[in-house]
């Protein structure tokens, strides 16, 4: 019972790394109707400068945590400003290949600096935050922080004039231009806003999967399975979907299919939610009158 | 000077020319009224002084050339644009879609007296205010578009087919509104409307489109006793 219990718990903490992924891509989805596939590259690029603030440049833990959400902020705008922006309006085709050649160059960039030698990555949480047997303290850790971080977002989209700007222009950019908000800019931040997130994600599932330039390749796929399973276009659903993935992977790993295809529960995830129920279980669909 | 000239202005989508270089203009503290049938380019004439469609020509807002401006850029200047089918922000509640409306305004402080003063146009709006905005009826929407750019303090209304859709009665409420705010708060509003007979009745000018050109302009009055208008667009 003690081992069922710690999976499910377990579950969660890595449940909620693939929330705020999945989170991630519901953000920019919402705005652009695209899945950015680059995603998980963008948080695994953080998370190597995170490295290199702690382990070159000597900084404690959390200063480089913030330098590089910072970082992954402003990179996240250089990116649709520079990348995406000239790509606004082609076909979907075309920007899914800008995004998958982002994908690769990223990776291959970090191999290139960083080698493909996989890395120890430090967790910064103390052993008391673990409990007992359940729970080990980069686990909590990594619940709490995943807490705090939708918590964040959660006040700024809600209770900030900019956070309404950001839900205005996604939604309706031609009336978001009329009461004069800055739609290009609004995209931007929120790519900015995913990249912050993802570099979250990326340094606290890097002590579990270990540095290298393909961590994120797994992840990034449980995190299509969460926000597919709560509806690409509803951030709780994002979030829901985060913490049943991570639970139900474990679950299955450790009971019924075994370690080694864990994986595949995520492609019958998707694969299942897409022809049985296209829009996830809160994917809403908006009733208007007219 | 006029408070908004139009000059030789031209616009098209993609290959489609749309107008065909029409010039008007108006003072301030009026309403004006484009009247035209469907297709004519009413609304293309509004969303080319809004820089919403590529255009050729001047534009010109309190002496100040305009064309080729942002949306964003020409809203801060106090052109608040009604849009055709309402424009609303239908997920968010009806107090954001007016937030909103102040959105580009330096004033924080005095939004929330300016909401107030807007529920006092449309007190339904008031009950409304925590529902989502695309749960409201079409005549509430209507009033909801208007009262959102009335947030901005606009100093010119361009308004979109204000009558669309809605019942003869919510009309005529809609309209009176829309004097009283033009008479007390000396908004000068430019109206788009398919409505003739209504819209005279609201507006000092008129100007009638046909394919992209204007081909008649007076007072209301004058319009309104012109036998061509009164036999094609007033139906009597």
């Amino acid at each position: 019972m003690d081992a069922f219990i710690h999976q499910v718990l377990s579950g969660l903490a890595t449940g909620g790394i693939y929330a705020s992924l999945a989170l991630a891509l519901v953000m920019i989805y919402q705005a652009t109707h695209l899945v950015n596939f680059a995603q998980g590259e963008m948080a695994m690029f953080a998370t190597y400068i995170a490295w290199s603030l702690i382990n070159a440049a000597g900084m404690p833990y959390w200063a480089a945590f913030l330098l590089t959400v910072a970082f992954a902020f402003v990179f996240g705008v250089v990116v649709e400003r520079v990348i995406i922006r000239p790509v606004e309006g082609a076909s979907v085709l075309s920007v899914v290949v800008v995004f998958i050649a982002l994908l690769v160059i990223l990776n291959s960039v970090t191999g290139w600096i960083y080698t493909y030698t996989i890395k120890t990555f430090p967790s910064p949480f103390p052993k008391e935050f673990g409990i007992g047997v359940y729970m080990s303290p980069h686990e909590v850790g990594t619940i709490l922080v995943t807490l705090i971080v939708l918590f964040l977002l959660y006040a700024f989209f809600r209770y900030t004039p900019l956070g309404l700007a950001m839900r205005a222009a996604a939604q309706n950019p031609d009336s978001a231009r009329l009461v004069g908000i800055r739609v290009g800019w609004m995209l931007a931040l929120g790519w900015g806003l995913a990249a912050a997130i993802g570099a979250v994600a990326g340094m606290m599932v890097a002590p579990i999967v270990y540095l290298d330039p393909n961590m994120m390749g797994g992840v990034l796929l449980y995190a299509f399975a969460a926000a597919l399973v709560g509806g690409i276009d509803n951030p709780w659903g994002a979030v829901f979907g985060g913490f049943l993935v991570g639970v139900l992977e474990n679950i299955l790993g450790a009971y019924l299919i075994g370690h080694e295809l864990k994986l595949a529960v995520a492609l019958v995830l998707i694969v299942g939610v897409l022809t049985v129920k296209p829009s996830g279980f809160f994917g809403k669909v908006l009733v208007t009158r007219v | 000077m006029p408070l908004l000239a139009a000059k030789n202005l031209h616009a098209s989508y993609a290959l489609t020319r749309v107008l065909h270089g029409i010039s008007f203009s108006m003072e301030e503290g009026t309403i004006t009224t484009l009247l035209g049938a469907n297709g004519a380019g009413k609304t293309t004439t509004l969303r080319a002084l809004c820089g919403m469609v590529k255009t050729q020509g001047e534009v010109a807002f309190e002496g100040q050339r305009i064309d080729g401006r942002a949306t964003e850029d020409i809203v801060r200047l106090g052109i608040a644009h009604v849009p055709d089918g309402r424009g609303t922000f239908v997920s968010l509640t009806t107090e954001e879609n007016l937030r909103l409306g102040a959105y580009v305004r330096k004033d924080r402080e005095n939004v929330d007296a300016d909401m107030e003063r807007v529920f006092g146009y449309f007190p339904r709006l008031k009950e409304r205010r925590a529902q989502q905005a695309g749960t409201l009826s079409g005549g509430e929407q209507q009033m909801l578009a208007v009262s959102r750019a009335l947030m901005l303090r606009p100093k010119l209304m361009l308004l979109d087919e204000p009558s669309f859709g809605l019942a003869p009665l919510i009309v005529r409420e809609l309209f009176d509104i829309l004097r009283s705010v033009n008479e007390k708060e000396k908004v000068s509003m430019l109206v788009v409307e398919q409505n003739a007979a209504m819209a005279l009745d609201l507006a000092d000018h008129a100007y009638l489109i046909e394919t992209g050109r204007i081909v008649l302009s007076g007072t209301s009055e004058e319009i309104k006793s012109n036998d061509s208008v009164r036999r094609s667009y007033l139906g009597y």
